[in-house]
């Protein structure tokens, strides 16, 4: 009987380990999409376009430092460029896994660093249709993540994952994700709404490769419901470029080094 | 006798906060301090700007010629805020004008030059001026930085409440309607900062002393204790090395908080009132006495927003027994603010406030009879909601401040939207009342004003 076991152990082995849970995908795929590299550089292009076709631009720099391991703590340097009235405004993030973001905000007309409240799940970033928590991620374990089903999309094989929120701390009921099974980025996302209805999509529009991190450079989020939209593209972006510690301070908030932000 | 008496009372005890707004209402304001009159009335109202142009484009040369990186920007501002009554003086506007700001940056690493010049047309004075905002420039090394000349620093934790910003303000900008921004003035001086990996330190150093702004009594009603005295003489202090203000700011982070020690050695940038003779008095001598502050702040997430706790010890440096009553006592303020946000885009943010007077017997011993009096503690607090709608281009604000002491306050609601990524305009109101005559607030009851700001940025 024991013997039995082991042979059917051993025979399930292979499968198991090729057989990923929709928790580990969605694990991968939170890895490959915010998390690649030592750290990371972008210059971002943001147009935030109305249903009528106003266009509004923020265009920044984002500069992000992992510390620790996938899925842990991680610091993020925002400065602006764009439009005027935020000009050299700059903003940093520290991530954690579990609990609540530490936020400041450099005002620089009145030269004054100032922590932020704001709940990064249902705040919309810089107005965009992104929310915070869809620049710097969702925390795996706030979900339940099932996998629907696998299929190609645009030619490319996906897994295909329902996550529903643990708690009611989202606009949304559940998000539908197509997972690229190569590389693992979100290629699509779809957001349900309490009532059932299909109301934001996520699409990659671009994916390139960036010192040989696979790095989607073009996306777009667009709302349903209000046919407003904002379309991202990287102008400019690099991995591994070794970002001071000390950028993430006071100091470097008031006077952001040219280096990093240019 | 009696009347003397009261006289006598309400000189002597022109003090705290805006009760000082009085004391200033008989002078020209700090502006010619500050600002450059290029027009006259006579010439008003040329078209001025091109000149500024001009001596941006110029400027840019040398620095230019460096190989330095330039940006220059800035904006148009109209600025309008309408009296619900007519001003002391009988005119309608709290502020007219039309602004242009030019920030120009030059930078070539180590340097940067930073130089931020407004200059307006004013329609209540009918002239035009040109006003240096902020004029310096940095050098930064790899664990330390300088800068030097003017500009502007904040400190310490309050939303609209100062403890250890001991740096100069503008209140009749703030009363009168113009973006907040305004509200805080440049210093002429020298802040080097340190940054070992245990602490940062900022250290700051001023030569010139910058008194605060109070509002105009052409425009603003406000308490005055001795009308019939007008002769008044400002007391200030000369520029040199005795009389330089030293600031010290040492902060970290301890266990997720952000935590400050600050220390202040200089002057009340409000002004206090001696009389010549305190019987019959014939002229006031408007002074500002010493003051050093010690002082601490933590700020960090806590209950699902954001809290801060900031102290202070005003040691008035001339008056530590609290028997001068030309000179405020000794005082101890505190602060404890929270911010969260309740639902997207929608930010609450709440405050108490104190003052806490030391030497109060003395202080009372010493109060002349028939005037109002000071109490031991002072409180205020202040609310203010923010909701965010639009993709963030519209936003509604609401600020108010009231003080239990006196039962005053003053509510600031404000629309705000952004037509494009260039323009913006904000229409708000000043709206104060309750209280006494005298307090803070309750002075300022007939100057409610609706204001109007739009700005083209560039």
């Amino acid at each position: 009987m024991i013997r039995f076991l082991i042979v059917l152990l051993a025979g399930l082995l292979p499968f198991q380990a090729f057989a990923l849970t929709a928790e580990e995908v969605m694990k991968r795929s939170q890895s490959a999409f915010l998390y690649q590299g030592k750290d990371f550089k972008a210059r971002v292009m943001m147009k935030l376009i109305s249903k009528g076709g106003q266009e509004r631009i923020r265009e920044l720099t984002m500069l992000r430092k992992n510390y620790g391991d996938d899925g842990g703590e991680q610091k993020f340097f925002i400065y602006f460029f764009q439009p005027a009235d935020v000009k050299d405004m700059t903003f940093m993030v520290y991530k954690y896994p579990a609990k609540d973001d530490d936020r400041w905000l450099f005002v620089p007309a009145i030269n004054m660093v100032r922590r932020i409240a704001a709940q990064d799940k249902t705040s919309s970033f810089v107005g965009s249709d992104f929310t915070y928590e869809d620049v710097s991620g969702r925390d795996i374990q706030d979900d339940t993540h099932s996998t629907v089903r696998e299929e190609k999309l645009d030619g490319k094989d996906c897994y295909v994952i329902k996550s529903a929120p643990k708690a009611v701390d989202v606009d949304y009921s559940y998000k539908l994700s197509w997972i690229d099974k190569g590389n693992f980025l979100p290629l699509k996302e779809e957001y349900y709404d309490r009532k059932d209805a299909l109301y934001k999509v996520f699409s990659a529009e671009e994916i390139k490769d960036v010192k040989g991190f696979p790095t989607v450079t073009k996306r777009t989020m667009k709302n349903l419901q209000t046919g407003h939209r904002t379309e991202v593209s990287y102008v400019k972006s690099d991995y591994n470029i070794g970002i001071d510690n000390s950028l993430f301070s006071e100091r470097f908030l008031k006077q952001p080094p040219k280096k990093w932000v240019e | 006798m009696t009347v003397l008496n009261a006289r006598y009372a309400t000189v002597a005890k022109l003090t705290l906060r805006c009760r000082t707004l009085a004391t200033v209402l008989r002078f020209t304001s700090q502006r010619t301090l500050y600002k450059t009159q290029i027009f006259t009335s006579e010439t008003y109202p040329h078209p001025f700007f091109w000149i500024m142009v001009c001596i941006a484009l110029i400027s840019l040369l040398p620095w230019a010629a460096f190989g330095a990186d330039i940006s220059l920007h800035g904006f148009f501002q109209g600025n309008y805020s309408f009296s619900s009554r007519p001003n002391p003086d009988g005119g309608d506007f709290k502020w007219a004008e039309e602004r242009m700001q030019l920030k120009l940056v030059a930078s070539k690493e180590p340097f940067r030059v930073f130089i931020k010049t407004d200059a307006f047309l004013d329609h209540i004075d009918k002239n035009g001026e040109l006003e240096l905002r902020e004029g310096y420039i940095d050098y930064t090394a790899m664990n330390w930085d300088i800068r030097t000349g003017r500009q502007i620093i904040t400190w310490g934790l309050g939303d609209l409440l100062f403890i250890n910003d001991v740096f100069p303000k503008d209140y009749d900008s703030f009363f009168s309607g113009r973006p907040l921004e305004y509200l805080k003035k440049g210093v002429d001086g020298i802040r080097l900062g340190i940054y070992p990996a245990f602490a940062s330190f900022e250290f700051i150093a001023i030569p010139m002393f910058e008194t605060n702004d109070y509002p105009d009594s052409k425009r603003f009603y406000m308490f005055d204790p001795m009308p019939d005295v007008t002769n008044r003489e400002k007391k200030d202090h000369a520029t040199n090395i005795k009389n330089t203000e030293f600031a010290l700011r040492i902060y970290r982070d301890i266990a997720g908080f952000d935590a400050s020690l600050y220390f202040y050695r200089g002057y009340f940038r409000q002004p206090w009132m001696m009389p010549d003779n305190p019987m019959m008095p014939a002229k006031l001598t408007l002074f500002y006495p010493e003051l050093s502050v010690y002082g601490a702040s933590v700020q960090g997430r806590a209950l699902d927003g954001v809290l801060s706790l900031e102290a202070g010890y005003y040691d008035s440096r001339q008056d530590r027994s609290g028997k001068d009553y030309t000179v405020p006592n000794p005082q101890t303020r505190f602060l404890i603010g929270y911010q969260r946000q309740m639902w997207e885009d929608f930010t609450i943010g709440l405050q108490y406030y104190n003052e806490y007077m030391h030497n109060y017997s003395e202080y009372e011993i010493n109060h002349p009879e028939g005037l109002p009096k000071d109490k031991r503690l002072y409180q205020l607090v202040t609310i203010r909601l923010t909701q965010l709608l639009k993709h963030q281009t519209l936003k509604l604000s609401l600020f108010s401040f009231y003080s239990p002491s006196y039962r005053d306050y003053m509510l600031n609601p404000e629309i705000k939207y952004n037509f494009s990524d260039y323009i913006w305009a904000a229409i708000g109101g000043n709206i104060f009342g309750g209280g006494e005559k005298w307090s803070q607030f309750g002075q300022l009851r007939k100057n409610d004003n609706m204001y109007v700001q739009v700005r083209y940025e560039f």
